[in-house]
């Protein structure tokens, strides 16, 4: 299958800043990806020129087919896009705007209104924007990014704004999209909430990817401790450190908790010993690092090359 | 084709709503309407031909307003849109940018036409129904008058938006637009006046100031009106200025119409080469 996004050695340049360096990646249809780094990393300006708003110093760029800079409008009608702090034009009703979007792409405007009450506008239609919170603007946004069962998103920020029942139900709209075949870029600084949601994550630093795979084969690269936390009944220190290396490192959380950083390897040897019947131990927790060590740990592994 | 009016649908209906439309007619209404029943006092009905006074002083008020309706409309139109995040969204639309320019284009145009011939036209019928007698010659040149201000408008406007297609900065575009206005209709007339009556005749000839006056927009629409009826040109006091000046109306139209086409493609350009 032909991949949504093909992105090849490209390079963005402001004057003497370099935006975004050498990166390359590509994105096959119906997958979800986190595009994630600190503000200024570069995340922006990937989307920018995805959309074809700005063109690259240097590398290709396709979308959904075409050079999305070309100027050639076929893929932007494939295409929805949420930009981070979106904002409208307050004169306007949500409704007068969604079909002002719709027709635009040539969408009957009647087909795209059962998107407002998707997002929970339905109520506030006829209100002017200008009256609209901002979590209902953010909706807004929404609403119009997915005018037309778009085959591409590119959502900036998507779920700032949004209490978690329509955090919850945005979540599963773009599940839906994603059975459908629609690939899904989501660019977040929430990356609990993306965890569990994308099949790949891109991390970027200063204009540069550090890390593009799975969870999986990201932790499996970073190689990070898992966290172990042993429940004991006596506070039984000493067998604990019988259990342990000694480079492992390990701290008492309060009296009757101890964590332990197991590294990956060590980890089912560890935790078969915890579990042998004289150690007297209550409860395990067994926690893998999460999407924001990781995060951490790449952008870290990448000053030190500096 | 299609974007074009659907993007000019959208700023009529802007303008609708936030009142632009029905504040520059209300305004261009009154002011004609005032200015056709004042201007036929002090003359009176006898001889004088009423619609000729209304279009002398109409195209004097024309002058100074339109022109600053028409910037105040455009300044913002790109620089706004852009500042306010609303351009990074539309641009991601399938339309291209000089789609969008023309379509607002369209759009901004059509509020002026529309608030000018309702509102000059106004004062037309208001003398046709109070029973002055109107001849077709001044009917010619009263359509010539609302055709030239509409034409005059969208030149401004097309002024504006080359002003707010290069300016980063809403606050700068603003500050500009009210320059342009001060220069064009104000300083430009003050300063040749100035150098007419310093130079007597000598270094300027006749031909020299005729290209100074087809290089202002704003002059170029004051001879088309002025003295482009005789009737008409008697009144204003322009007759003596007509036979000197030698430029035909044809001429002139064609000037405001390249005052509206080179401003509006070189905004279009550098709008095409904006980097959002």
């Amino acid at each position: 299958m032909k991949n949504t996004v093909d992105i090849r050695d490209v390079s963005k340049r402001y004057g003497r800043v370099e935006a975004v360096r050498n990166v390359t990646f590509a994105l096959p249809p119906g997958e979800t990806v986190a595009l994630v780094g600190h503000n200024g990393a570069g995340k922006t300006t990937l989307i920018k020129l995805m959309l074809g708003l700005i063109h690259p110093s240097a590398g290709t760029i396709t979308v959904l087919d075409e050079n999305p800079a070309a100027g050639e409008s076929a893929a932007r009608r494939r295409l929805g896009y949420l930009p981070e702090n979106v904002s409208f034009n307050a004169a306007l009703t949500g409704r007068e705007l969604l079909s002002f979007y719709a027709r635009l792409k040539g969408e009957a405007p009647k087909r795209a209104m059962p998107l407002l009450e998707q997002v929970g506008l339905a109520a506030a239609a006829d209100r002017r924007v200008g009256t609209y919170s901002k979590g209902m603007r953010q909706r807004l946004g929404l609403a119009q990014a997915l005018i037309g069962e778009p085959a591409l998103l590119l959502l900036d920020e998507p779920t700032t704004g949004l209490d978690p029942a329509l955090r919850q139900s945005f979540y599963e709209t773009v599940q839906q999209l994603r059975n459908r075949g629609a690939t899904v870029v989501l660019s977040s600084h929430a990356l609990t909430e993306l965890e569990e949601r994308t099949d790949r994550v891109v991390i970027m630093n200063r204009g540069i990817m550090v890390a593009n795979g799975s969870l999986d084969a990201l932790r499996r690269i970073a190689r990070l401790p898992t966290r172990i936390r042993l429940r004991m009944a006596d506070g039984n220190r000493e067998a604990v450190q019988a259990l342990l290396d000694p480079q492992e490192r390990w701290q008492t959380i309060n009296g009757h908790v101890v964590e332990i950083e197991a590294g990956p390897e060590r980890k089912m040897d560890l935790l078969r010993r915890a579990t042998r019947a004289d150690m007297a131990i209550e409860d395990i927790e067994v926690m893998p690092p999460t999407l924001d060590e990781l995060y951490a740990h790449f952008l870290r592994s990448q000053e030190a090359v500096q | 084709m299609r974007e074009i009016v659907i993007i000019a649908g959208k700023e009529i209906q802007e303008g609708l709503r936030n009142r632009w439309v029905l504040a520059t007619t209300l305004l261009l209404l009154a002011l004609s309407l005032t200015l056709s029943f004042l201007g036929s006092a002090p003359t009176g009905n006898v001889g004088v031909r009423a619609l000729d006074v209304v279009i002398v002083s109409l195209s004097s008020l024309t002058i100074f307003l339109l022109p600053l309706i028409a910037l105040l409309i455009s300044y913002d139109a790109i620089v706004g849109e852009v500042d306010r995040g609303t351009m990074l969204l539309l641009l991601s639309y399938p339309v291209a940018r000089w789609q969008v320019m023309l379509g607002k284009f369209v759009g901004h145009l059509a509020i002026l036409a529309f608030a000018t011939i309702l509102g000059y036209g106004a004062s037309a019928a208001a003398l046709a129904v109070t029973g002055a007698t109107i001849d077709p010659e001044s009917w010619f040149a009263f359509g010539r008058l609302i055709g030239s201000s509409v034409l005059l408008g969208a030149a401004f406007v097309a002024i504006g938006y080359l002003i707010s297609a290069k300016v980063r900065d809403r606050g700068t575009a603003g500050g500009i637009a009210i320059g342009v206005w001060l220069l064009l209709v104000l300083l430009y007339d003050m300063a040749i006046l100035g150098i007419l009556v310093a130079d007597q005749g000598r270094m300027l000839s006749a031909d020299a100031l005729n290209v100074l006056l087809l290089l202002n927009p704003a002059d170029a629409y004051r001879m088309f009106n002025l003295a482009g009826s005789a009737g008409v040109s008697s009144l204003a006091g322009m007759a003596g200025v007509a036979e000197s000046l030698t430029l035909p109306p044809l001429l002139l139209v064609a000037t405001l119409a390249l005052w509206v086409l080179l401003p509006l493609a070189a905004a279009t350009a550098i709008f095409s080469r904006r980097e959002l």
